[in-house]
């Protein structure tokens, strides 16, 4: 798992390479876009994300204890729900208002006023970037059902619960690119007044 | 010795039961975990996209025997060097030793039953077969003309091709080699024999394991790279569009940043390949063992700093030139150290000429070539002048063909008896060799002088100056062409007709050479205990006296 | 190794050329270079090859079970082989660097030349106004620059005779420079894939004495320097509304403003280049200046390459030297 984690930080690095590259050549229509993005959404998304792998923690820590396994399924769908949160903000009160106001490129965009060249690049960024993340949420919301469902086959022991602590890896990882992306896309050009 | 050498000079007969015939039918294969039968689905997918892309080259040197073009319009002839070499990039060289050989041999080289994932492994040629579908689908509904490196803005806003479709096959193809190399990496930590120290694993292993980490660490940023490009295409955003901002030379960085190690992903292996060739056909330990094995790691890693040479000509800052340039020196050090030991390794050896100690030889002379042509391509000044011409082009077929494929084909015919238990006649061997070896020269070194002239490369139609050259090498181009025909029939038919083999015909040490041939599912019947280092073949000690001709030779 | 010889044997009956015509100030060095690395290649080739033959023959297997005599391998000896190929390539490296420095940095006297790339067919603009396409008539002996971009996808401007080449970019500027040593025709071609007829985007140079040079200058359509097209242009598009040459305007006058650092809004600070000249009429909120209101329009779409040379031309011919050259 390790190693495929190596290469996630391949994979996303190549896109942070390309948004850092061009966040600093066009500094300004970055700011501007980073702007159009509601900061209170991205934050209480990051603190969804980082309660799930607080709960995700607490299910490894269950099996490795020895609890019954219905404390540790009440954790992991404890995390599944908080997974599930985090892409539901996102959809509804994230991707679905840009939706409206035509900031998706290719999908709805509307070009003009604050709608720049620049903007839509920042914009795209933004998409593709959290839409990796999503999908990979996605897929960890996939691997913790799986994971339930094992739980409840009584598969797990004291003794033996690797694909717990393997899956929590990933989770954790998901959760770490999300750190970097909520900064490097809500936070950059400053929020307070005066900047 | 405690690895049981079972000595069998006369033809064994074959054993009743082995992986081939363990089970039958179509569904034991297509959905098999041994990564034996996993190796051959390997070899048969290569084998077709080799000759996919080798139709492709023919047609472009047989079009190039006229300065007006022989036979297509450009577009055509665009589409054809595009194709051919991403299908021979991606889709052969790419996964040619380390998918077939390296599937089947690695269990076998250090004492496992298979890999450490073996169910991942049968998934990974499930990836690889669909990227080749989706490549091939993009190649018959049209092709792409973008070349295989893709360079925005023309492959992003100008091309009419399938851009898109061969972009993802590749993409998709990609996530084959990324499992695979997880698996060997894995494997190799994990599940070598008792007694099987690191500095006693075969110099393959060390090769491979090298290479895995370039598959891991390098392909998922051709991914991202080519799945930026695929989204440019679709959603017209402009990332690499500088009317909007966007900047093709980050797609150039982007891209060299994977296809640079790339190409080291292609040779690794055949070196690893001919340490084990080199050995087995002169019976003596390999001269500078863990030189050889530091070399291929040095290798791994510098080639991740050096992808900077191939934008001398960009316009990038000089600084940025000068470190390039001094890094990319820098990786050529290992290899030379790895052909001087080889080299080192046929002193005083036993020497014998079946057709894998051919082609290992074959490989160092030519992999000497282009290696050190590389050196004209590393300074910077006379980079000026060869990029982007036939210089180029011969230079990295030296290597790539002079070098991985023969070293591929000397792979193939090492351990061909291990694999279908049989073995070929080597008399066909050894004059395919020969004419491979000989149509090589006569079709790529002509490129090297065509490109001092000035040819530059992907030209449809040139200066009617440069065809005596051209001709020459498209003459040799068919020469070469026949040489590949040949050992594709009597290997075909050596798995019915030909003498059984016995586990070790060539008597070269290795735990893969214990155990029968064909092996059976298992591997070994019980994991062996390995006492003794690599390569451990008799010599007699001197014990200072000097050689007195034919005394120490018994 | 007879596939090494017959090529040979071929060029020397069918009179192949080795190399191209030697007809710039750096092309000899190139070549000592390149036959020096040529040497180098041959010597290990052979070395290689020739050590490989002997101990094929010498230590050919005569008996199937034959026990060969144990080596050894003496760390020096892996050392030896070791430093000195790494001493032979620190060698090569300054060397060719050395002269890649050199041959980077055009004379301050050099003529310049605009190069357009497109497809499928080069643009060339002599400062004077001639205009050339896929043919570039230069002097002997003076020392020519090429600044060079490309209207639409990668391009590369190559001329194997003078030993130079540079890609070409879109909304970037290139350069090149040489100094041509012998009157001739030369062939001039593209070097960077750039689409279906990318072998068909090839043509000549043309070099002539400077008496020779004068007259094609003279003659033909006389027509006026880009600088003052460019002039004619700055005006139609309105540019002179704002930038004033007093610096009272909207906008900031653009005297003497050609190859000075300027300072953005953003903190960093960018030399006038012709890039930043064109990424300015182009786009420019992207560079918002101190002081200045950000009210520039767009002119994307609206002005061709040819017409952004005059007019970066113009902008050009604005700083110190040029106006005192130009007498006003």
């Amino acid at each position: 798992m390790w190693i495929f984690l190596a290469t996630e930080i391949l994979f996303f690095g190549g896109m942070f390479t390309a948004y850092i590259v061009y966040r600093s050549l066009h500094l300004p229509a970055f700011i501007q876009g980073s702007h159009e993005l509601i900061v209170k959404f991205g934050a209480t998304n990051t603190g969804v994300l980082i309660c799930s792998s607080l709960t995700m923690a607490l299910a490894i820590r269950s099996a490795q204890v020895g609890k019954s396994k219905g404390t540790i399924i009440f954790w992991l769908l404890l995390t599944w729900l908080l997974g599930a949160a985090f892409i539901a903000i996102k959809l509804r009160y994230e991707w679905y208002r840009d939706y409206l106001e035509g900031l998706i490129p290719g999908v709805s965009w509307l070009a003009g006023g604050t709608h720049t060249p620049g903007v839509k690049m920042f914009m795209c960024f933004y998409f593709f970037m959290t839409g990796l993340h999503a999908l990979h949420m996605v897929v960890g919301l996939g691997i913790l059902t799986v994971l339930v469902i094992m739980t409840a086959r009584h598969r797990f022991s004291r003794e033996y619960y690797a694909p717990l602590e393997i899956s929590g890896l990933y989770w954790h990882f998901v959760d770490i690119v999300w750190i970097f992306l909520f900064p490097l896309l809500y936070l950059i050009g400053g929020r307070y007044p005066g900047s | 010795m405690s690895t049981a050498i079972r000595d069998l000079d006369d033809a064994a007969a074959e054993p009743a039961v082995n992986y081939l015939n363990a089970s039958y039918g179509i569904k034991s294969w297509l959905l098999t975990f041994d990564h034996k039968r996993i190796g051959l689905l390997y070899l048969a997918t290569i084998t077709v996209m080799f000759v996919v892309g080798g139709v492709a080259a023919t047609l472009m040197r047989m079009h190039l025997v006229e300065p007006q073009g022989a036979l297509f319009e450009p577009e055509t002839y665009n589409k054809m060097f595009s194709t051919h070499g991403i299908i021979m990039v991606f889709f052969f060289l790419v996964p040619s030793i380390p998918a077939t050989l390296g599937n089947f041999l690695i269990p076998l080289m250090i004492g496992a039953r298979d890999v450490a994932f073996p169910k991942l492994n049968l998934l990974s040629w499930y990836i690889f077969v669909t990227g080749c579908a989706f490549a091939l689908y993009g190649t018959i509904s049209g092709g792409v003309d973008t070349g295989w490196t893709f360079y925005p803005p023309y492959s992003s806003l100008y091309a009419q091709t399938h851009v898109v479709a061969v972009a993802l096959g590749i993409f998709i193809a990609g996530f084959s080699s990324i499992l695979t190399g997880l698996n060997f990496i894995v494997t190799i930590h994990k599940m070598r024999a008792p007694g099987m120290t690191w500095f006693r694993l075969p110099l393959f292993i060390w090769a491979l394991y090298a290479t895995s980490l370039i598959f891991v660490l390098g392909t998922p940023v051709i991914a991202i790279t080519l799945f930026l490009l695929a989204l440019e295409r679709l959603l017209h955003v402009g990332i690499f569009d500088p009317a909007v901002g966007g900047d093709p030379l980050l797609f150039q960085h982007l891209f060299w940043f994977y296809s640079h190690p790339a190409v080291y992903i292609m040779i690794l292996p055949g070196m690893g390949v001919i340490s084990e060739l080199i050995t087995a056909f002169s019976r003596k330990k390999i001269f500078g063992y863990s030189f050889v094995a530091f070399s291929s790691l040095s290798i791994a890693v510098i080639s991740f700093i050096v992808w900077g040479h191939h934008m001398f000509v960009t316009g990038q800052a000089i600084y940025a030139g000068l470190v390039f340039s001094v890094l990319s020196f820098l990786v050529a050090i290992p290899s030379a150290v790895k052909v001087f030991n080889w080299t080192a390794t046929l002193y005083r050896g036993s020497i014998s000429y079946e057709a894998p100690m051919l082609y290992a030889l074959g490989f160092i002379g030519l992999f000497t070539i282009g290696g050190l042509t590389g050196l004209f391509l590393a300074s910077l000044a006379t980079d000026v002048h060869l990029n982007g011409t036939y210089f180029i082009v011969a230079h990295f077929h030296y290597i790539m063909v002079g070098g991985a494929v023969m070293a591929y084909l000397g792979g193939i015919h090492f351990w061909w008896p291990k694999i279908s238990g049989r073995l070929y006649p080597d008399m066909w061997a050894r004059i395919s060799a020969a004419i491979i070896f000989i149509g090589f020269n006569l079709t790529f070194f002509p490129q090297f002088m065509l490109g001092y002239l000035g040819m530059p490369r992907r030209y449809a139609v040139y200066p009617a100056e440069f065809q005596v050259l051209n001709v020459m090498s498209s003459a040799g181009a068919s020469i070469l062409g026949i040489g590949y025909v040949i050992p594709l029939i009597y290997l075909i038919w050596s798995m019915r007709y030909g003498p059984v083999a016995g586990p070790n015909p060539w008597k070269a040490k290795g735990l893969e050479w214990t155990v029968p041939s064909p092996p059976p599912t298992e591997n070994f019947e019980e994991i062996p205990i390995v006492s003794e280092d690599a390569y451990e073949y008799p010599a007699i000690e001197e014990h200072g006296y000097p050689e007195a001709p034919g005394v120490a030779r018994v | 190794m007879i596939g090494l010889l017959q090529p040979a044997l071929h060029i020397l009956a069918l009179n192949v050329p080795f190399q191209p015509p030697a007809a710039s100030s750096i092309a000899g060095g190139i070549d000592r270079l390149y036959l020096v690395l040529s040497g180098i290649t041959a010597f290990f080739t052979v070395l290689i090859f020739s050590i490989i033959f002997v101990f094929m023959v010498k230590y050919r297997r005569r008996k199937p079970d034959e026990v060969p005599v144990a080596t050894h391998t003496p760390l020096i000896v892996e050392l030896t082989w070791t430093i000195i190929p790494s001493l032979i390539c620190a060698v090569l490296f300054v060397w060719a660097a050395a002269l890649y420095v050199q041959n980077g940095r055009p004379p301050a006297s050099s003529t310049e030349i605009f190069v357009i790339g497109k497809q499928w067919m080069w643009h060339l603009q002599h400062p004077e106004g001639p205009r050339e396409i896929n043919e570039l008539h230069v002097p002997v002996g003076v020392p020519v620059k090429l600044t060079m971009t490309s209207q639409d996808v990668i391009h590369d401007f190559y001329i194997p005779a003078f030993r130079v080449k540079k890609d070409v970019l879109p909304g970037r500027f290139t350069s090149l420079w040489f100094r041509a040593t012998q009157t001739g025709t030369y062939h001039l071609f593209c070097a960077q894939y750039c689409g279906t007829n990318h072998s068909e985007m090839i043509g000549w140079v043309y070099v002539m004495s400077a008496g020779d040079y004068a007259n094609w200058l003279a003659g033909g359509e006389r027509s006026e320097s880009l600088a003052q097209l460019g002039e004619r242009l700055f005006s139609q598009y309105g540019c002179d509304n704002c930038h004033l040459e007093e610096g009272n305007g909207r906008a900031p006058s653009l005297v003497g403003l050609y190859g000075k650092p300027q300072r953005l809004e953003n903190g960093e600070t960018r030399v006038v280049d012709e890039t930043l000249i064109e990424q300015a009429i182009l786009n420019p909120n992207s560079i918002r200046l101190p002081s200045y209101q950000p009210v520039m329009p767009t002119y994307q779409g609206q002005i061709d390459q040819d017409q952004m040379l005059e007019l970066i031309a113009y902008v050009k011919s604005l700083s110190s030297e040029e106006r005192k050259g130009q007498g006003q």
